[in-house]
């Protein structure tokens, strides 16, 4: 009788679903189900949903994956690759999906080229692509080239069959920090270069590798693309602001704050709203799946959240202050220090002008002739209403 | 000076009623929830450490000043569309036609009311039944720095909600980049109101010093009190055609 090992070694590449893939492996079917289950608890399915997983995975076959890499640091993959979780990594990146990566490719040079020339070409219109990085759109692109051509142009060829775009990490959803002001490359998210394609804004610096894995295993589950905020990040994961799941919170809105990173308020765990944290203003899963297997997340460890899902978070700094600086009015410059200044200014001219009325119009004002108190109509001597009803 | 002899004789004055007591009751309220929401907005920015030790279930002072926040929020919301309504169905002194200079009469009287008030370059009697219509033109101003700070604050309250009205605005958010940018710019948005009132409060001190005619009794009573032998002489004048004036 044939092994499903067998089978997988044997068959078509294509054609094996990915429990085939992963038993050939030597996961058991025990771990199997447990990574189900775990996957379905991130994605926040419910019990009926860990089936769903299961039986997706057990029948489907491989998504073909291009994954691209352009101005970025890689920590996306990064991220991705030391997922706690051994078949994230190893099974859903390494042997099944990835037909072409720069990073991880074993190919370089021409073969490379071909090796991605084949897959958009064999698998067009049914290949998912995932790129990692913003591109760069100044001076006709020269600041992002692989292999002689411009990001720029290697992202719109390989779009073009694409079945579905996702997004990598804040350079491809939104420009990260190559594209705070002033932006000297013009580096561009992934969205506002294609269009026409469905994309799935997987947001973060990096993102959290549970919810990378989740947002693959939602495409291979359910065949389709998951539901997305208006920033176009899956709900499943960017539907709660990092604020709503922390565990500081009872400490916010009880109005105990740290005051300064050594005070005795720190030590206690106390909200770290003033010293800048953006918890408020970002959607993030890290209060709840936390990172590194949920061992910790920054404000866990002292530190504020600075907002590294949000797009242009480096503008919206600085990360240590509460209120940032406007935007347009140079740094160091809030809203209050703007807000001052103009209402200073107003005080200023309304007392000038309260001044400049007296002298200008001292004809106008104050008594009249024939309105002084001598000129008033004299008063009745006897109040009818004091009376006592005498009168009537 | 240029100006004419005043008159030796006392005036006689008509008295008018200008605002009817819904708008009265609007702009009180109105400022009220301007004063509420522009403290707790602030509270919120910049909390001050009034609580430092503690444990956290003991208390919820920042709680309870967010959630004024929000409750003030609706209130003024609903006030304000109040007094939409009401330019529509309200005397002519509160029509919502007054409030845009479309008529060439209209943007003189601006520009009049800038050089006699404002400026002082020119020195001639100016009264107003209504507003003067650069104080309407002020005011529409403000009616579009209210429907922005409406529509960015229930936008950032969406998430903590699910009611539908907030959810009207989440348009808003990827607008201004999101929850970080918006709130900015809502901060920004509350000088407008603090800058506003100064300005509102003390033009309404200068006009009731100079002129006489009881505006500042006007926002309490509804009573204006014109000459009847200057200008403004109380002929019920409005910008448009077609509603009487106050019969006299
Ligand atoms: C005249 C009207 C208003 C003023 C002056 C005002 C002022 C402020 C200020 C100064 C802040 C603090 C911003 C910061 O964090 O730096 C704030 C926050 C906020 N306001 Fe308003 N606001 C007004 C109306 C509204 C309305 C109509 C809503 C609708 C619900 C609203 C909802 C919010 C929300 C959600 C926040 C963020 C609070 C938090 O997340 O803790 N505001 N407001
Ligand atoms: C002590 C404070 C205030 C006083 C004494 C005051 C007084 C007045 C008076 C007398 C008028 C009528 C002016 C005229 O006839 O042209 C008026 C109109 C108005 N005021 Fe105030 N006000 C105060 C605060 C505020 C505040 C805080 C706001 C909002 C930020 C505000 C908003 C308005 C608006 C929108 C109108 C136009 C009303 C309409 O036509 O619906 N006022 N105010
Ligand atoms: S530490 Fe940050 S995220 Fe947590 S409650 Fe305080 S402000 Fe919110």
């Amino acid at each position: 009788m044939e092994t499903i090992a067998d089978r997988a070694t044997r068959v078509d590449h294509d054609q094996v679903t990915v429990y085939e893939q992963l038993t050939a492996r030597g996961v058991s079917r025990r771990d199997f189900l447990k990574f189900c289950g775990w996957m379905s608890a991130c994605m926040g399915l419910g019990a009926d949903g860990i089936a769903q997983v299961v039986h997706a995975l057990e029948t489907k076959t491989r998504i073909p994956v291009v994954w691209m890499h352009f101005q970025e640091c890689t920590c996306c993959s990064e991220s991705f690759i030391r997922s706690s979780h051994p078949i994230v990594a190893d099974i859903l990146l390494d042997k099944i999906s990835l037909d072409y990566t720069e990073t991880l490719l074993a190919a370089s040079g021409h073969q490379a080229e071909q090796c991605l020339q084949d897959t958009i070409r064999k698998y067009k219109g049914e290949y998912l692509l995932c790129i990692e990085g913003s591109v760069p759109l100044a001076e006709d692109g020269v600041y992002c080239c692989i292999g002689g051509k411009s990001a720029k142009d290697i992202v719109a060829e390989v779009a073009a069959g694409a079945k579905a775009i996702i997004a990598w990490g804040n350079c491809a959803c939104s420009g990260c920090v190559q594209a705070a002001k002033p932006n000297p490359t013009a580096a561009t998210p992934v969205h506002k270069v294609i269009s026409g394609k469905p994309i799935i804004n997987v947001q973060g610096c990096p993102p959290i590798a549970e919810v990378m894995a989740g947002v693959l295993v939602h495409l291979l589950t359910f065949d389709r693309i998951p539901q997305l905020d208006a920033q176009g990040r899956p709900k499943a994961f960017y539907s709660r602001r990092v604020h709503d799941t922390c565990y500081r919170r009872p400490n916010y809105d009880a109005g105990l704050f740290v005051e300064s990173f050594d005070d005795d308020n720190a030590r206690k765990g106390y909200c770290l709203y003033k010293m800048g944290c953006k918890g408020p203003t970002t959607y993030n899963s890290c209060g709840t799946i936390r990172w590194n297997g949920g061992v910790s997340f920054p404000i866990q460890s002292g530190h504020g959240c600075i907002g590294c899902s949000e797009s242009n978070f480096w503008d919206n700094g600085p990360f240590y202050e509460r209120l940032g600086n406007f935007p347009g009015f140079g740094i160091e410059t809030t809203a209050d220090k703007i807000g001052l200044a103009v209402g200073a200014a107003t005080v200023a001219g309304a007392a000038a002008h309260a001044v400049l009325t007296n002298i200008r119009k001292h004809h106008e004002i104050g008594e009249q002739p024939g309105e002084s108190a001598a000129d008033a109509p004299p008063t009745p001597a006897i109040d009818p209403h004091n009376q006592g009803g005498n009168q009537s | 000076m240029n100006t004419p002899a005043p008159s030796s004789r006392p005036h006689t004055f008509q008295r008018i009623y200008v605002w009817e007591l819904p708008v009265r009751f609007y702009h009180w309220l109105n400022a009220l929830c301007i004063l509420v929401l522009t403290v707790t907005g602030f509270l919120i920015a910049n909390p001050p450490a009034i609580n430092t030790a503690g444990e956290a279930s003991f208390s919820y002072w920042f709680g309870w000043t967010r959630f004024i926040h929000f409750a003030t929020a609706y209130v003024f919301v609903f006030n304000f569309a109040f007094r939409i309504y009401w330019g529509f169905v309200g005397n002519q002194y509160a029509d919502w036609k007054n409030f845009l200079p479309l008529r060439l009469a209209q943007f003189r009287e601006v520009r009049s009311v800038l050089r006699v008030d404002i400026l002082q370059s020119l020195n001639r009697p100016l009264a107003a039944v209504g507003h003067n219509a650069l104080a309407y033109l002020t005011y529409f101003v403000m009616f579009l720095v209210f429907l922005f700070q409406v529509a960015s604050g229930f936008a950032m309250y969406a998430n903590m909600s699910d009611a539908w009205f907030p959810h009207l605005f989440t348009w808003m958010l990827p607008l201004f980049g999101g929850d970080a940018g918006l709130r900015h710019w809502h901060h920004l948005a509350t000088w407008f109101f603090v800058i506003f009132t100064v300005i509102h409060v003390y033009l309404v001190f200068y006009h009731d010093y100079v002129e006489g005619h009881g505006v500042l009794s006007s926002m309490a009573g509804g009573w204006k009190f014109l000459p009847k032998d200057g200008p403004g002489k109380g002929d019920g004048r409005s910008w448009f055609s077609g509603k009487p004036g106050p019969k006299a």
